[in-house]
């Protein structure tokens, strides 16, 4: 789950990672209020769950309360279009004020948990500001990285290590070793899936601050942090996800496809997109309604996949395991006739009651093409494409 | 002989709940010897009127001999199960809970290490060996069939796609392993090449992975060097775009390695059958094994 900066903010304050002074604003009076209470220039920045604000106009610098104030009004109440997001962009309902620095140094400080060392990692590199994945590709020499142990955490001489290795002023070095440890225990205490500090500054009197902040937490561990759950902003969301995460559907959208996807389990679904892909057309979504969908369920992960407005097809692919097909079959009967869905389906089931749920979609009247397997899909779905492609 | 599991299989099977028990009957007209059953407050009855309840592991185990574990309980419990079964002294342990924390995985891993038990999982569907009857985990009995063709992937569906397309070609499997979407998890891909490689019973590999992680390269260098059996492989998520999580924890493009491209492209180098779409598996495997 994303937060926002303010919110990510907030966390490292209650760990005493130093971070900048600054508040958030909701409408320009109050932006005003902040930053004449800051004093001085500050910066106004949009809070939306999307990297690359500031190549358009999302951070911008200030010289007074005055113009914060028509900077925030500028910005609240629009979309943010950035290179991360879709052509829609994001809503930008709050803005955070924040004091400016006197910056030496940029630096930059990551933590992720690396699954092949099986524990948290910690990337640091002296090219703070800049893509990271652009650093690991040209130079990677310059990241530097330390895992945390499991059981006992990071180590304060690992910490030290790292400070080191960025090169902070030596009269820094304790403050940046504490800093670090500081940054891992906000990883682990809150089950982070990324904590990312970029660019982590150092000052021109040598403080070393968090100048930017960004928390992701783990889905799969929110239920023991009822707290956490609570910063989720679906405002920020594609409309459709938003609606998936109700119905607890584990559904991407993806930009600009033209089929929509219908798949128990994550692997077949992923597979059924890369063949989707293969076939000629751009998948619309990753769908898995997942082993044990009731109706309802279903007929709630079939209007989604039609509310994409760019969807013009569907492939349902269905191995039943655990779930049964004639229920999805059922649920897919049911959700095209109430929405008067006209869209052409091609459909494979099989596994547990394929025959029964094959045979009420052949007796619905509803537009749909079998396949018997995963290459028989990849087939229908490119002839129909053709015909698609021709009637258009 | 099968991998993992087999006709010494004793099987302990943690959490009877909905799903648990559903699978606990499957596994049983499988003819899998489910030795003992453990769900906290049902001592002394017994499961379908035949297997025995049990409140703790280690008491199962000590009454039953059971050597092999598996795992339904919720992910909030998942960590304590995976543990108390280790502690227990179970050969194999395998977790099919979905959505357990990363760093419970990451703790459960830094416990183990020096443990004799092998864990597979979490978030997978566990182990299948048609010749001997032994299902372990959620693998539908009835699309499986005997033969030669050992089975790995960390995919619960595409593992039964890869059964179905074998079977549609006439080839049977050895043993079919899942070990699961989890980006922390037991047993690994290079762990099984290692066990199928050793195994009479096993001609020939299928391999499936997905986006994230290195895992799939680790198994190239691991093919390079110490397997000399064919294997086929598909990479599931070449469509997938960076930084979304494609329903498993561990299916996220965070970087280059972790694009199927690249783990196709170290797979080729290593002498793998890379097939382009996961549709081809089965063909392909005829076409290697003539």
């Amino acid at each position: 789950m994303n937060i926002h900066e303010y919110q990510a903010k907030a966390i490292l304050d209650k760990f005493g990672v130093p971070t900048p002074k600054a508040e958030v604003a909701s409408t320009p009076a109050e932006a005003k209020e902040i930053a004449s209470r800051i004093g001085g220039r500050v910066v106004v920045k949009a809070q939306v769950h999307a990297g690359g604000r500031g190549k358009v106009g999302g951070v911008k610098l200030v010289n007074s309360p005055e113009e914060a104030e028509q900077v925030a009004a500028s910005l609240l109440g629009t979309r943010l279009v950035t290179n991360q997001t879709g052509a829609n962009g994001v809503p930008v309902d709050k803005v955070m004020i924040a004091e400016t620095l006197d910056i030496k140094d940029e630096l930059y400080i990551s933590i992720v948990i690396d699954g092949d060392i099986g524990a948290p990692l910690v990337m640091a590199s002296t090219e703070g500001g800049m893509d990271i994945e652009e650093v690991a590709e040209s130079t990677p020499e310059k990241i530097f990285r330390v895992a945390g142990d499991p059981l006992i955490g990071l180590t304060t001489y690992h910490a030290r290590d790292i400070a080191l290795a960025l090169g902070v002023p030596a009269k820094a070095v304790r403050a940046t070793t504490k800093l670090i440890t500081d940054l891992y225990n906000v990883f682990v205490e809150n089950d982070c899936s990324l904590v990312e500090i970029n660019p982590l500054v150092v000052t021109e009197d040598d403080q070393v601050i968090a100048l930017d902040a960004k928390i992701n937490l783990e889905d799969d561990a929110l239920f023991r942090h009822p707290e956490l759950a609570k910063l989720r902003d679906p405002n920020q969301q594609d409309p459709l996800e938003q609606r998936s995460d109700k119905a607890e559907l584990a559904y991407v959208k993806l930009e600009g496809g033209r089929v929509g996807c219908m798949v128990n389990g994550a692997g077949l679904a992923m597979a059924t997109m890369d063949i989707t892909k293969a076939a000629g057309a751009d998948p619309a979504n990753f769908l898995d309604i997942g082993g044990s969908a009731d109706q309802a369920r279903i007929e709630e992960a079939f209007k989604i996949i039609i509310g994409d407005d760019d969807v013009e097809m569907i492939l349902v692919n269905l191995f039943a395991g655990i779930a049964r097909s004639d229920i999805v079959a059922q649920g897919i009967v049911a959700a095209a006739k109430e929405t008067n869905a006209s869209v052409p389906m091609v459909v494979a089931m099989r596994g547990t009651n394929a025959k029964e749920g094959i045979k009420i979609l052949a007796d619905s009247g509803l537009n749909i093409t079998g396949a018997p397997d995963l290459a028989g899909a990849a087939e229908v779905l490119k002839a129909k494409l053709l015909e698609l492609g021709s009637s258009n | 002989m099968s991998i993992l599991v087999g006709e010494n299989t004793r099987l302990l099977v943690q959490g009877l709940g909905r799903d648990g028990s559903f699978q606990a009957n499957r596994t049983r007209e499988y003819g899998t010897n489910m030795v003992a059953a453990v769900h906290p407050g049902r001592d002394g009855t017994k499961f379908e009127d035949e297997v025995p309840y049990f409140s703790t592991v280690s008491k199962a185990v000590e009454e039953t001999g059971a050597n092999t574990g598996v795992i339904f309980v919720p992910a909030p419990f998942a960590m304590d199960a995976i543990i108390e079964q280790v502690d227990a002294g179970l050969e194999l342990v395998v977790c099919i809970t979905e959505g357990v924390p990363v760093l419970d995985m990451v703790k459960v891993m830094a416990y183990i290490k020096d443990k004799t038990t092998r864990l597979i999982g979490s978030n997978c569907p566990g182990v299948l060996s048609p010749a001997s009857k032994a299902k372990v985990g959620i693998v539908p009995g009835n699309i499986v069939q005997p033969g030669n063709v050992g089975v790995v992937s960390r995919s619960g569906t595409l593992t039964y796609e890869a059964i179905a397309q074998l079977v549609q070609h006439g080839m049977g499997q050895s043993t079919c392993v899942g070990i699961g979407g989890d980006p922390v998890h037991g047993t690994t891909f290079t762990d099984v090449l290692e066990l199928f490689q050793a195994d009479d019973e096993t001609e020939a590999i299928v391999l499936i992975g997905e986006i994230g992680g290195i895992r799939e390269q680790l198994a190239a260098d691991y093919i390079k060097e110490h397997v000399t059996k064919p294997v086929v492989a598909a990479i599931a998520g070449s469509s997938a775009p960076a930084g979304k999580r494609m329903g498993h924890a561990g299916a996220i493009i965070t970087g280059k390695a972790a694009l199927a491209s690249e783990k196709n492209k170290a797979l080729e180098a290593a002498g793998v059958h890379v097939v382009e779409s996961p549709a081809l598996i089965g063909a392909k495997m005829k076409e290697v094994l003539g």
